[in-house]
């Protein structure tokens, strides 16, 4: 898998380029993130988790059954929310409350 | 590029599990100054960056530390140090309390106490594991965090550690630190095996691609003693996204079952070798795919599985989604994982004693990085890093520090200059990695061979991974970032060498798929209840045959 970063939403804050655990993000020129080396992305998703404006998705490579959805979080007052947009144009979103525990 | 010297009393070598604990143990046990180096950025990085599910290594009521040692002990067939594994378990419930305290989300049951998950696991909400120790660590007065500091080599003196070598990767700075000791705490190794995708998702992998082995490569250049590097860590995993499975089987019950429906685990036993085995095995005869049985689940525990699946490994959790399919409708397809060394899992990693203090004087290490300790997990990691700290610090109060001497810190300097400068290579650093993977996979007993391997095979990796060692001498980088692409694949290769030794040297069959030898398919209880340790000596791997530790002895000391 690996991520894409939309740039017309990217602020260049530069939280995903200081997070990720294989210094794969950088900032460009133009201010805004790029991967750099998007096959070596393990996808752990931290830089999602921790970009402001939602900016970056991520997606299964086709080679591990990927089916071309993009997905990120956003927060939503103290949620995590994951949202899954299908390339059909559905949207799936599964809300987390992070003081809960998992079950299993 | 610049040059920096800095000067600490403690140096931490990734800033982890197991050496973020360290400093915070450290920290407030004694008045030194602390640095951590590390490769990522504390915040999230290592085996924690995607969040956990579980505390997989707890004393859950009714049971005793030594009920943790037998399990441990009996899953690694005997192969296991029972003073570091008693040491471990005895922290596991203090070092928890202690990450309840920094704010890790655990579950309860209706009398206040911690839920637990199985015999031995207790549940939790773990997405933020790793921000939570980091801020902890932060908050340190006396802690200094360099991040995005690579550590290439040690520097050892009269088999004595003075500090180490780094590179910043991106402010193009050498580092030269002087400590007057140092722990370990870089993880283990992936990537020495051609991965399960080795396409466009082959960093899709269980563990951590950037824990490379520097730890270990760094330790056996050096002459340290290491344990164990034939008891490979082959993960049973779900198939393509290389999600955990324990949510499934021991959270959930999931049975493993074969494309016939047939419950298959209990015909190979359960031991972590045993579960990878059966699997390869119904596969090669025919009976696969195999699958983890979540048909028929309720829609509660479908809903708490894929939220349990989100916190820890979303691309699981959107597979099931893009297929259209519920959890409850499909079962979930597995796989073994390529081979990866790994001392939280099982035995690998540095020799040590009871206080994890390594062969190299003033050198500790913790973690994954560890051997003789197999099922330490995050818990166990934590508890390792205590351990490790408290024996840091008298050695510290104890030993006076030394200065590294400035020929060493030159031919580092050069050494840098070829690869930055001069070298010319055919390959490049990726295609000689692809090389290695592609050597271990056929002749070390990775994915392409079931796991199994026979002697024969083992000398020509040997041979291969020698050739691709002298190839990595000519290679070139553009920038630190790809020069740190060149010390990690150096890394590996010197890993591959100590793993194809090890592999070679343990003469049965001890634990199927994780070192299935086809020259000695049995196992043999008379001859090799025994350590398999080695040294780099004159660039040899030398072997070193070991006696078991005795049951519940509870200190082991170093001895020639
Ligand atoms: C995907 C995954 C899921 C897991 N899930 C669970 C679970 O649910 N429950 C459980 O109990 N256990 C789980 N484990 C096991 C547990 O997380 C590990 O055993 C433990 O975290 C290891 O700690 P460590 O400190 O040894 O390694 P890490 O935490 O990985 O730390 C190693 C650090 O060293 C840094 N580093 C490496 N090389 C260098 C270098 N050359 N210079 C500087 N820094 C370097 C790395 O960037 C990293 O930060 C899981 C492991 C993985 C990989
Ligand atoms: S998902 Fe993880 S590894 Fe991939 S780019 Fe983001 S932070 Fe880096
Ligand atoms: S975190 Fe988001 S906004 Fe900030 S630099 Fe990265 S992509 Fe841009």
């Amino acid at each position: 898998m690996s991520i894409a970063i939309d740039k017309s939403k990217c602020v260049g804050c530069g939280r995903c380029h200081e997070v990720c655990p294989g210094t794969l993000i950088k900032i460009g020129g133009d201010k805004k993130a790029y991967i750099k080396y998007p096959k070596d992305c393990w996808g752990c998703t931290s830089c999602i988790k921790e970009c402001p404006v939602y900016a970056i998705s991520f997606y299964l490579g086709a080679d591990i059954g990927g089916m071309g959805s993009m997905v990120h979080t956003e927060k939503k007052d103290s949620l995590l929310c994951w949202i899954i947009d299908h390339p059909d144009g559905v949207k799936t979103e599964i809300d987390i409350d992070p003081k809960e525990s998992n079950k299993y | 590029m610049k040059i920096e010297k800095i000067k600490t009393e403690l140096l931490i070598i990734g800033g982890g599990t197991a050496g973020c604990y360290a400093a915070l143990t450290a920290s407030e046990n004694a008045d030194v100054k602390i640095l951590i180096c590390e490769k990522a950025n504390i915040e999230r990085s290592g085996c924690l960056a995607a969040g956990v599910n579980a505390l997989n290594a707890y004393i859950t009521e009714g049971r005793t530390p030594q009920d943790y040692v037998d399990y441990a002990k009996k899953d690694a067939a005997g192969i296991v140090r029972d003073d570091l594994l008693y040491t471990m378990s005895e922290r596991l419930n203090k070092v928890t309390k202690r990450l309840e305290e920094l704010g890790l989300v655990i579950l309860k049951d209706e009398n206040g106490r911690y839920a637990a998950r199985g015999n031995r696991n207790i549940k939790i909400n773990g997405e933020n594991i790793k921000p939570l120790l980091a801020a902890a660590v932060e908050k340190l007065p006396n802690v200094m965090v360099l991040n995005r500091v690579n550590v290439i080599d040690f520097s050892v003196r009269d088999n004595k550690i003075n500090g180490a070598f780094a590179i910043g990767i991106e402010n193009d700075t050498f580092y030269v630190i002087e400590a007057a000791a140092v722990i370990v705490a870089t993880g283990g190794a992936a990537g020495l095996y051609k991965p399960n995708n080795p396409g466009f998702s082959r960093h899709k992998m269980w563990y951590p691609p950037f824990n490379t082995g520097a730890g270990y490569a760094m330790g056996i250049k050096h002459g340290a003693e290491m344990t164990t590097f034939e008891m490979r860590f082959i993960a049973l995993r779900c198939k393509d996204t290389i999600a955990p499975t324990g949510t499934l089987a021991q959270g959930a019950g999931a049975k493993q079952i074969n494309s016939l429906g047939e419950v298959y685990e209990t015909k190979y036993g359960l031991t972590t070798s045993e579960r990878v085995y059966g699997t390869v095995t119904e596969n090669i005869e025919g009976r696969g795919p195999c699958y983890l049985k979540t048909k028929g689940i309720s829609p509660e525990t479908e809903e708490s599985l894929l939220k349990a699946y989100l916190n820890m490994a979303p691309s699981q959790a959107i597979k099931w989604i893009e297929s259209g399919k519920k959890l409850s409708e499909q079962n979930v397809e597995i796989e073994g994982t390529e081979p990866y060394i790994v001392g939280g899992h099982t035995a690998s990693g540095y020799w040590v004693d009871t206080n994890r203090a390594t062969t190299i004087n003033g050198l500790f290490a913790a973690g994954d990085v560890a051997g003789g300790c197999p099922q330490k997990y995050v818990t166990g990691a934590l508890a390792e890093g205590e351990i490790a700290a408290l024996s840091a610090v008298k050695y510290i109060a104890e030993n006076a520090a030394d200065t590294i001497d400035e020929s060493e810190i030159n031919s580092h300097i050069s050494e840098i200059k070829k690869f930055t400068g001069e070298n010319h290579s055919r390959f490049s650093t990726e295609r000689l990695e692809e090389a290695m993977q592609t050597v271990m996979d056929s002749y070390a007993g990775g994915i392409k061979t079931n796991y199994r391997f026979n002697e024969k095979q083992l000398d020509i990796a040997d041979y291969k991974i020698r050739q691709l060692e002298k190839l990595s001498e000519n290679l070139h980088a553009e920038d630190l970032q790809e020069l740190m692409y060149i010390y990690e694949l150096r890394e590996r290769l010197t890993v591959c060498r100590s793993v194809i030794a090890h592999l070679k040297a343990r003469q049965e069959t001890r634990w199927h798929s994780f070192a299935e030898n086809l020259d000695y398919p049995e196992k043999d209880e008379k001859n090799w209840n025994k350590y398999v340790n080695s040294r780099l000596e004159n660039g040899e791997v030398k072997i070193i045959l070991r006696e078991l530790t005795k049951e519940g002895q509870r200190t082991y000391e170093h001895s020639n």
